[in-house]
């Protein structure tokens, strides 16, 4: 059953990229067990506008775990305590009375803080704009059914394709390596036939902007595949590699 | 009162948009070089229009208020998209679709719309599956397809419980393709904050860059908006946080006539409210309804036992549950459309049959279709969305039914459109939720997608590009010109405005009590007298904004409150809006259900006599009444009956 638990936050504050962070610790009671983590934080706003301070930023738009806007390190892990979720399908259930909650914005090169507890996280869209697509225009394609694909394999490339590129495999990773969600791309397309084509090519420019943009280099630690809410498996690395070395081999 | 001209091409309603497209003005590829486009929104219908505009060789400018364009609340459509292919042999066609979308609007659609709706919704299905759109498939490698409200065939597309997000992964792909080849320029967390008219014609917009909070000025030769609804005028929806009536307002504000505003659909598949702080509903999708049943307890004190705590579902026997819809509407049982299962929930509801602490909410049940199918077919096609109604409420949808209740979801109503998609302004052209156009006084479900790729990548190539022939010898502006600069000064005196007020009220608190206003006299049941006091009601939280908001921070740098003041106080006109005109429209159709317009067993009663039109509203400036117009509407193809699920 729900109850109400008072709790201790201990949040990030920055004015802006340039100037430097602090933790702030603030006090919230009476919050409900079956509220969402982030109407908890709503909470803490209105609390904080109330009292004439200016509200904690934070990203966060569809509250369903499905447009990877929400980020927020919590308690050292990306999207908190609770398996298979984002930030914002985390309930209080999960926390005790009295419990500190310490909350950071993702830490990684790749995604500057511009916020508080809000990053940047375009690096992702321009690693996207740099091959993770077919090359085909509107118009003039074939028939959807012109081209049977396997039942297993359309199947692989939608568990693939179900990366909500929210970053947190980014945020978990010691080296900051965007692999995990360059590889469920490259892996997405490379299944079906409409992206087999290029796929080697599309491999080679996606890992070379990613390594462009500051993002680390992948020593399989799995880090990436344990908080990704949406459970993408680092299988789908190896498939980049392999796509990745065909790319090598043909120049 | 003016004659409203939708421009509809001649001919039958199946020859229209060849007609159309056998006369539309082309531009050549030297002069598309020359032609700027401006695209707001980057969701379904705003990506694929950018996209398609920059393989077409123009030059286009899109916007987005979040991070990314893939953030877009397109995203979050789950069950399906719609298109009349008849892989499955079952009886479908594109003449098939457009009556059900006709039907399923309550005959409060343009006909000539829809139909062109229905006609290209088989090349979208082409389009995404070339894409790499991972759609569910069959095991001998074709396409699978399911059912979905309002329909007797099985013409939706689906990628898990996922297609919202796929699709607008398909048009984001499309869009960065673009962005990599330098036809389009991307604009991420910057806000269309006016548009700018030079000549009476839509020139350019002014946006507000939401990390620097500086305002910048843009120019296009033609401006689309595809912004999405508003329905976050009532606070709790299913829509995204940062969804907004804004832009379409500010069109509005500058001429653009809004249609149908009160047209809002309330989806009966959502988790029900907990309590006070709840920040957003939660849909669970309408493709559920094909295995889930939808029941209540038949006995008054069971459902009082079970509000008490004192009785589980489980406990109740079968013939003890009262499965409503099967048992009102036994032809389409758990598949009506959204709008008939809605009020057939609040009525049981109101009746005193509703369950869960508060009363308001009614049981989806699985038990027959797990052990009719087996726990894992029910996992492959729901497994993500039992997961997430899981992790919200705590309770295993495996062993126990969900609880649902309806809330707003979709607005039917927006930006009026002719047929090429453009406004009162001519260059200002809007596309997917945003207008007003496809689907009447209800949509169905999975056509939301349908519509927004239907624009995007089939509708506005043509038409914008029809608009742009006549423009190839203006040259661009570069944004210094005076209509340029008053209007980005009418912007930056409004936030100054905004943040003088310096009151003591929350932007949220003064929102949800619109949003309650909203819900208790606007919503799925409404009153002349009711309305009358809701327009009374919003007007004075207008008042109490303009006089008690407070936003803390500063001006420069990112200020979350400003932007949530600045979309609060349209939310406050949009809603007066709406409520003016459920109050005008003495009848019940689709979402819109006025009380005093019902048939003995509770049925919508349309007054086809003399609302058979859309109403079109004109500003007529702040604090007037706004002008009503109407656009009569025709139908020729399909007959105006009362609607019957039964």
């Amino acid at each position: 059953m729900e109850k109400n638990i008072n709790i201790t936050l201990k949040v990030w504050r920055q004015k802006n990229a340039r100037e430097k962070g602090r933790f702030e610790t603030y006090q919230v009671k009476d919050v409900s067990t079956g509220s969402s983590f982030l109407e908890m934080m709503d909470i803490l706003n209105e609390q904080l506008i109330n009292e004439g301070n200016e509200p904690v930023a934070f990203d966060h738009d569809c509250r369903e775990g499905i447009c990877g806007m929400c980020s927020l390190y919590i308690n050292g892990r990306p999207h908190g305590p609770d398996d298979g979720v984002t930030t914002c399908q985390l309930h209080m259930r999960k926390f005790k009375d009295g419990d500190t909650i310490w909350i950071e914005p993702w830490r990684s090169a790749g995604f500057p803080v511009i916020k508080d507890l809000i990053v940047d996280r375009t690096a992702f869209d321009k690693i996207i704009a740099s091959g993770g697509y077919v090359s085909v225009n509107t118009g003039g394609v074939p028939d959807a059914n012109a081209i049977p694909i396997p039942k297993p394999d359309a199947d692989e490339a939608m568990d693939a394709a179900s990366c909500i590129g929210c970053g947190a495999c980014v945020a978990a990773c010691k080296n900051g390596s965007a692999m995990l969600f360059v590889s469920a791309k490259v892996s997405q397309l490379a299944l079906l036939p409409q992206g087999k084509v290029e796929a080697a090519r599309r491999a080679k420019n996606m890992v070379a902007k990613m390594d462009e943009l500051g993002f680390g280099n992948c020593t399989n630690t799995g880090a990436c595949e344990v908080e990704c809410p949406k459970g993408i498996s680092v299988a789908h690395i190896a498939r980049l590699n392999r796509e990745f070395l065909k790319a090598k081999v043909q120049d | 009162m003016a004659k409203i001209d939708a421009r509809i091409p001649e001919g039958p309603v199946a020859q229209k948009w060849t007609n159309y497209k056998k006369n539309q003005k082309l531009v050549n590829p030297a002069n598309k070089r020359k032609l700027d486009i401006i695209v707001v929104g980057t969701g379904l219908a705003g990506a694929a229009a950018a996209a398609s505009f920059g393989e077409m060789g123009f030059n286009v400018k899109i916007f987005t208020i979040q991070d990314s364009p893939r953030r877009a609340h397109s995203i979050a459509a789950q069950g399906g998209i719609n298109a009349a292919k008849n892989y499955p042999n079952d009886g479908d066609s594109v003449n098939r679709l457009f009556s059900d979308t006709v039907k399923g609007g309550d005959y409060r659609a343009r006909e000539a719309n829809v139909y062109r709706l229905a006609e290209v919704s088989t090349s979208i299905i082409d389009q995404c599956v070339a894409q790499g759109v991972p759609f569910a498939r069959e095991y001998g490698g074709l396409l699978d397809n399911r059912s979905f409200g309002g329909a007797q065939v099985s013409r939706t597309f689906y990628a898990r419980g996922q297609t919202g997000q796929q699709l607008l992964l398909g048009a984001y792909q499309a869009l960065m393709r673009q962005v990599n080849l330098k036809t389009v320029k991307l604009y991420t967390r910057n806000e269309l904050v006016d548009i700018v008219l030079v000549d009476g014609k839509a020139r350019g917009i002014i946006s507000r860059d939401l990390v620097t909070g500086e305002t910048q000025r843009h120019f296009g030769h033609a401006v689309v908006m595809a912004t999405g609804g508003y329905g976050n005028t009532f606070f709790l929806s299913t829509n995204a946080m940062g969804s907004n009536g804004s832009a379409a307002w500010q069109a509005y504000k500058k001429g653009a006539m809004f249609a149908n505003p009160c047209f809002a659909q309330i989806h009966p598949t959502c988790i029900p409210v907990h309590g006070e702080f709840q920040s957003k509903l939660t849909l669970m999708s309408e493709s559920l309804r094909n295995d889930g049943r939808i029941w209540v307890p038949a006995k008054k004190e069971d459902a009082e036992a079970i509000r008490a705590g004192k009785l589980k579902p489980t406990d109740i026997a079968e013939e003890n549950r009262d499965y409503f819809l099967e048992r009102r509407y036994p032809a389409f049982g758990n598949l009506v459309p959204r709008d008939v299962a809605s009020r057939a929930a609040k009525e049981r509801c109101d009746a005193g049959f509703g369950v869960g602490t508060t009363g308001l909410a009614v049981y989806l049940d699985f038990k027959e279709s797990i052990e009719r199918l087996g726990k894992d077919v029910i996992e492959a096609r729901y497994g993500n969305l039992f997961q997430m109604y899981e992790k919200i409420v705590d309770d295993n949808p495996y062993d126990t039914p969900m609880m649902i209740y309806p809330a707003i979801h979709y607005t039917m109503g927006g930006v009026w459109v002719d047929y090429e998609l453009q406004t009162t302004i001519p260059g200002l052209f809007c596309a997917g939720e945003a207008n007003f156009s496809d689907h009447g006084a209800n949509r169905l479900g999975a056509s939301a997608l349908m519509q927004g790729l239907a624009d995007g990548y089939f509708v506005l190539p043509y038409t914008v590009q029809n608009y742009l022939a006549d423009d190839i010898k203006t040259p661009r502006m570069t944004g210094d010109e005076k209509e340029f600069v008053e209007t980005e000064k009418a912007v930056k005196d409004r936030f100054e405005k905004i943040r003088n007020v310096n009151g003591n009220r929350s932007v949220d608190s003064i929102h949800k009590e619109l949003g309650l206003v909203m819900w208790d006299f606007v919503g799925m049941a409404r009153n002349k007298e009711g309305l009358q006091q809701a327009i009374e009601k919003i007007r004075a939280i207008k008042k109490e904004f303009w006089s008690n908001v407070r936003i803390p921070g500063d001006k420069e740098g990112m200020n979350i409150e400003l932007e949530k003041a600045n979309r609060l106080a349209d939310f406050i006109e949009i809603g007066e809006l709406m409520a003016i005109d459920a109050l005008n429209r003495e009848e019940s159709c689709g979402g819109h259900f006025r009380e005093e317009f019902q048939t003995e067993d509770g049925e919508a009663m349309r007054q086809d006599d003399k609302f058979a039109y859309v109403s079109c509203w004109a500003y007529k400036g702040d604090g007037q009444e706004p002008e009503l117009h109407k656009e009569e509407l025709k139908f020729e193809d399909v007959k105006l009956i009362q609607r019957n699920y039964k």
